[in-house]
């Protein structure tokens, strides 16, 4: 892993957290369901659901990178601390409520993705590397 | 009716976003390091290679799905609790898809992993 491949992986977090921040900005406190999908379309044109979707494609574009140089069960773990600025995103420009509890639970799940970050992130599959070698 | 409507945007997301997960891994996987190949061969070429994955569409067609999902959970649940928990469970499928599907080396420090992810999504879920 090099300083670029880190810098993939953290804009993976960084675009990753913004553009949901967005989408739940935009979309609001009215209900969608099955009777109302004229409103999942309406709702596509606010702002805020333009710039999630924006910041959407840039999470997937550095994610594709990601997941060309590193196993996906590497690359999700390795993103998990999104989960921390997702949270500071929900309680300082959302305004919600986030319980001690659910930190708690937050802080589980950062140190259980966390704890696979440190191995090899890529699992190797000769047959498929001599097939791209063969390609260059 | 929330809670209903919560959990099945948060399992449809789940499911449809952990088979576009492990489709795009695979593809990009069969495509090779895109680093490497902007600077051997320029940026069109990347273009090109990405573009000729059918894999990759396929992937993108359940990543999609997903976002719809999402995006209409998202009207019913708070971030904090809708983010974490279609992620957390999402990132407990992948791993089961990497394992099976993508033939990774899922060892025993990641399945321990996931138990920790199992609980923090069992702790947000209950708060």
């Amino acid at each position: 892993m090099n300083l670029r491949k880190y810098l993939v992986l953290l804009s993976v977090v960084v675009f990753g957290s913004i553009g949901d921040t967005f989408l739940k900005r935009g979309v609001g406190s009215e209900p969608i369901d099955f009777h109302h999908l004229g409103a999942l379309l309406q709702v596509l044109l606010h702002p805020f659901v333009i710039l999630g979707i924006l910041s959407l494609l840039f999470f997937m574009s550095s994610y594709m990178t990601a997941l060309s140089f590193a196993d996906l069960s590497y690359v999700l773990p390795a993103t998990a601390v999104g989960y921390i600025f997702m949270t500071l995103l929900s309680i300082f420009w959302l305004h919600e409520h986030v319980s001690p509890v659910r930190w708690v639970g937050v802080l589980l799940i950062v140190i259980g993705v966390g704890a696979v970050a440190g191995g090899e992130h890529r699992t190797e599959h000769p047959e498929e590397t001599a097939a791209l070698e063969e390609r260059r | 009716m929330r809670t209903f409507y919560t959990w099945f945007f948060i399992a449809i997301t789940v499911c449809a976003a952990a088979a576009g997960d492990v489709l795009i891994a695979l593809a990009m996987r069969r495509i090779g390091d895109l680093g490497d190949l902007r600077r051997e061969h320029g940026l069109m070429a990347v273009i090109a290679r990405v573009l000729s994955s059918g894999t990759l569409f396929g992937g993108i067609f359940f990543m999609a799905i997903a976002f719809f999902s999402n995006l209409a959970g998202l009207s019913w649940a708070d971030l904090s609790l809708m983010g974490p928990a279609s992620a957390a469970l999402t990132f407990v499928a992948n791993a089961l898809g990497a394992r099976y599907f993508l033939h990774e080396n899922v060892d025993r420090r990641r399945w321990i992993a996931t138990f920790f992810v199992c609980a923090g999504v069992l702790l947000l879920t209950r708060s």
